[in-house]
């Protein structure tokens, strides 16, 4: 109830550039920080300081970057201090310090190092094309490609997160917490699996028609939560948290019955969908990257357009603002509800639509994986703004596509990300933590009155 | 409230009768057509006792089909009544626990026709308190926290981390009770967290929720990939607590197997019912704590710390629902697996919310919760035709009717997630 527009909106979407930074800059860090080194304590602040006095003082902007670099530091001290080598080697750390300290730094570096390596750039794969016979094979084998390959996979990453993510920022602004991106997500990928084997149709057509069918598939669902919130007050935290578990068990059931299982198997899989209906590659055949993550961007555009530029995304603002207020004015919130509702389960179905045609080709009992929870993520991290979230969106892509690398070449645990993201999130959500850790003097009335989510009566 | 406002109300109060009457009617039809109809000949037989009793009582039988059409005209009547007759707060629970008894029982009998053993109903009922003991808790949890005016979505989180840590303190220290303590601390530490993000840096508390929860799964499933699974005899292999039978109490026929026969977190779960139901409407420290939640301004004029209050009671709710983490691994499942609480955190701020911010709502939503899954894995065992999946649906479904027509508008302490700021 307290922010209005105009509070809400001189907030400059963040700007998490430094994504790649995540292997470079920050383990200094979490090695200093270790009990070793007591004196780095006083060293900050004045940092901290000069940060401020060249920048404006502790805007959104720098909150956001610090509660990133903070958030990896976390995740770099998590890394090394479960590692049994460096636990071992910390047993006796008063025997060589030195040893010590360099163990635990060189565990979480390499972590760090492998997921950058995964999601940015990775050096081998350029020294692979110099060993190719000419440039003409490396080109077509594929060598080439691979030099881009962690960034494509970032981009894959990021494209359902943006989407999904859209869809959690866009009834944030309307004042809703959809919480049920996943049963949305689940909703589109029915409907886009279904058509997407059970109907064949001309190459492009096809194409298009699954993701229409995604956008009604993931709207139907938003819709009937936006539906029972405006016809009988039914919270919507409560309805999209039950809608998430009716639609996941749905999808288990439907998926071992003869409508939707891949004839001759006994798992819980769909037939592959029609390669009529795949989303065209971008970038040659050896790269996963596909149209999807340009359907996402647009997206993120149309979103930005429909709420700055649009008597409805007025009314969407509004409404989020203040309900009673809209109402007064004219407003129907109710329809206003239910038509956020609508666009936003929509999106969450894309998003669906990319992992089936871009990347999957075929629905599976899990493949919602943590989408839902994820896109609250970004949506947080991206401050429900469409810029916002699709920055946000890159750098947890990155985090996930850098996760699998790393998993695969260090004894790091893929789900170190999970940790990093909430933290991040946790911390963005606190400016005042950030801005006292860092000992920067800025307090503003808008930190408190930053509220996404309305409150149970709200 | 300003008089634009009431056609929306006034219309919202209509629409929920009709959903409700309409809800009534479609399970009626359901134990007519459904159950009726389709139901086998014969008499479905229930058994009360269990083997080896010292009192036995008689199996009942029941007619399948006769018993469904019963079932279904109350359904039905209670629907029509719904619509016509203008009927207290009272009546209108009642009515909703008649047709959910009405159903259930049309279904039993449907599914329980010509089965070569009685169905057991305490092993049904047993299984109800099992699994509704971290439901109770989470709610506990959720009601101390909200009650005082802080928002708790992290029960899930706490559920996890809890069970996590006792898992790995009991399995360690080789000390089941140990497990307990640590579980619970584990529980307090989320929420300590929790109090702290929302009542110190006001942090908006429904998003607070949901990225601690996050923060738990991401935290336990790092660190079980890290050391439960290399350590996997040491660390996470607890023994589980067994079942305690009261003296006297226990031999009592139905009632004593279900209710007195059971692990220590059943009796705890007793006993935490009760203080927090005591403890938040009868005592200084309840009215404090409701007071602080309801308008924390008028408490602190008369000397309340509100701040304070905001986070004893955060704090006691995670001790609370660390118990309930606790009883997933060391006091059912054995050991701790990722996700082990697979949503009943949610479940359980549901059955707060459906239970009205009150302990004994919550624990009538949480045993509600509990029944539908305990009756989806006994029915799953007698080969029903509907598919199980189909069944795990009931709860979440029931919840959304619940929430959306038969409670009717719930009102949450007036000042919940709002924090407290002296300007």
């Amino acid at each position: 109830m307290s922010e209005t527009p105009e509070a809400a909106g001189p907030l400059v979407p963040a700007v998490p550039t430094s994504s790649p930074a995540a292997g470079r800059v920050l383990p200094p860090d979490a090695a200093e920080a270790s009990p070793a080194g007591p004196g780095d304590g006083r060293e900050r602040p004045r940092l901290g300081r000069l940060l401020i006095e060249s920048i404006v003082e502790g805007n959104s902007i720098v909150v956001t970057i610090l509660a990133i670099v903070v958030a990896i530091v976390v995740g770099g001290l998590l890394i090394a201090f479960t590692d049994p080598v460096v636990l071992h080697v910390w047993g006796s750390f008063f025997a060589e310090p030195g040893t010590a300290i360099a163990t635990a730094w060189d565990s979480a570096f390499g972590a760090y190092n492998a997921m950058f390596q995964g999601s940015i750039f990775n050096p081998h794969t350029v020294a692979a094309i110099f060993q190719q016979k000419s440039l003409g094979v490396a080109f077509s084998d594929g060598t080439v490609s691979q030099v881009f390959n962690p960034i494509s996979e970032t981009a894959v990453n990021a494209t359902p997160l943006i989407l999904a993510g859209l869809a959690v920022a866009l009834a944030f602004r309307a004042g809703l917490f959809n919480i049920g991106a996943q049963s949305q997500f689940i909703g589109g990928a029915l409907v886009c699996t279904y058509l997407g084997f059970g109907v064949s149709l001309p190459p492009v057509i096809h194409t298009v028609v699954c993701v229409l069918g995604a956008f009604v598939g993931g709207a139907v669902i938003g819709w009937l939560t936006g539906l029972l919130k405006a016809t009988t007050g039914a919270h919507e935290v409560i309805v999209t948290i039950m809608l998430n578990y009716v639609l996941a068990d749905f999808l288990s059931w439907i998926l071992g019955t003869s409508a939707m299982q891949r004839p001759g198997r006994s798992d819980l899989i769909s037939p592959l969908i029609a390669s009529d209906a795949h989303l065209p590659l971008l970038l040659g055949s050896h790269l996963r990257v596909n149209a999807g993550f340009l359907l996402a961007l647009a997206c993120a555009v149309g979103v930005w357009w429909l709420l700055t530029r649009s008597t409805v995304g007025f009314e969407f603002r509004s409404v989020g603002a203040n309900a009673s207020a809209s109402r007064s004015a004219g407003m129907s919130v109710s329809r206003t509800w239910i038509l956020v509702m609508l666009i936003s389960g929509g999106l969450a179905g894309l998003a669906a639509s990319t992992v089936i045609q871009g990347t999957d080709f075929t629905l599976t009992f899990q493949s919602y994986g943590t989408y839902g929870i994820d896109a609250i993520t970004v949506a947080l991290l991206g401050r429900a703004r469409p810029l916002g979230v699709v920055l946000a969106a890159l750098l947890f892509g990155a985090l996930h596509a850098g996760g699998i690398a790393m998993q695969a070449s260090t004894s790091t645990p893929e789900t170190i990300t999970t940790v990093i993201q909430s933290l991040v999130v946790l911390f963005v959500a606190a400016p005042p933590l950030i801005r006292g850790l860092f000992r920067m003097h800025k307090a503003t009335g808008r930190d408190a009155g930053q509220s996404l989510a309305k409150g149970w009566n709200g | 409230m300003t008089a634009l406002v009431v056609p929306t109300g006034l219309r919202t109060r209509i629409d929920r009768q009709l959903v409700a009457a309409s809800a009534f009617v479609l399970f009626g039809l359901i134990d007519i057509v459904g159950f009726g109809l389709y139901a086998k000949h014969g008499d479905a037989q229930f058994a009360f006792s269990q083997e080896f009793a010292k009192v036995t009582v008689p199996n009942l039988g029941l007619p399948a089909a006769a018993t469904a059409y019963v079932c279904g005209a109350i359904s039905i009547a209670a629907g029509l009544l719904r619509v016509f007759v203008p009927v207290g707060a009272v009546v209108r629970r009642v009515s909703i626990g008649v047709v959910l008894f009405a159903f259930v029982l049309a279904l039993l009998c449907w599914a329980d026709v010509g089965q070569s053993s009685p169905l057991s109903v305490i092993n049904l009922l047993q299984g109800t308190l099992e699994a509704s003991i971290p439901l109770i808790l989470g709610a506990l949890a959720g009601c101390l926290c909200e009650r005082s005016g802080v928002i708790n979505i992290a029960i899930e989180g706490q559920l996890l981390l809890g069970a996590f840590a006792a898992a790995i303190a009991a399995s360690f220290f080789g000390a089941l009770w140990l497990g307990l303590v640590v579980g619970s601390l584990a529980g307090a530490l989320l929420a300590a967290l929790l109090a702290v993000f929302a009542i110190r840096y006001l942090v908006d508390q429904v998003v607070l929720g949901v990225v601690l929860n996050v923060f738990a799964a991401g935290l336990t499933g790092f660190l079980y990939d890290r050391a439960l699974v290399p350590y996997q005899n040491t660390l996470n292999s607890p023994s589980t607590y067994l079942p305690v039978k009261i003296p006297l109490l226990g031999d009592i026929p139905i009632i004593g197997p279900v209710l007195f026969d059971s692990t220590v977190f059943l009796y705890i779960t007793y006993v935490l019912l009760i203080l927090v139901q005591v403890g938040l409407f009868s005592t200084r420290w309840g009215l404090r704590v409701r007071a602080v939640g309801e308008h924390p301004m008028a408490a602190d004029t008369v000397g309340i710390r509100v701040l304070g209050t905001r986070y004893g009671s955060v704090l006691l709710g995670g001790l609370v629902a660390g118990i309930g983490g606790a009883y997933l691994t060391i006091g059912s499942a054995g050991n701790f697996s990722p996700n082990i609480s697979s949503g009943m955190g949610y479940i359980a701020l549901a059955a707060l919310i459906f239970g009205r911010w009150t302990p004994l709502g919550a624990l009538a939503a949480a045993l509600l919760f509990g029944f539908t899954t305990e009756l989806q894995s006994v029915l799953s065992t007698i080969n029903v035709p509907i598919p199980s999946d189909i069944l795990l649906m009931a709860p979440y479904v029931a919840t959304i009717i619940a929430v959306a027509g038969l409670v009717g508008r719930v009102r949450a302490p007036a000042a919940d997630g709002k924090p407290y700021i002296v300007s």
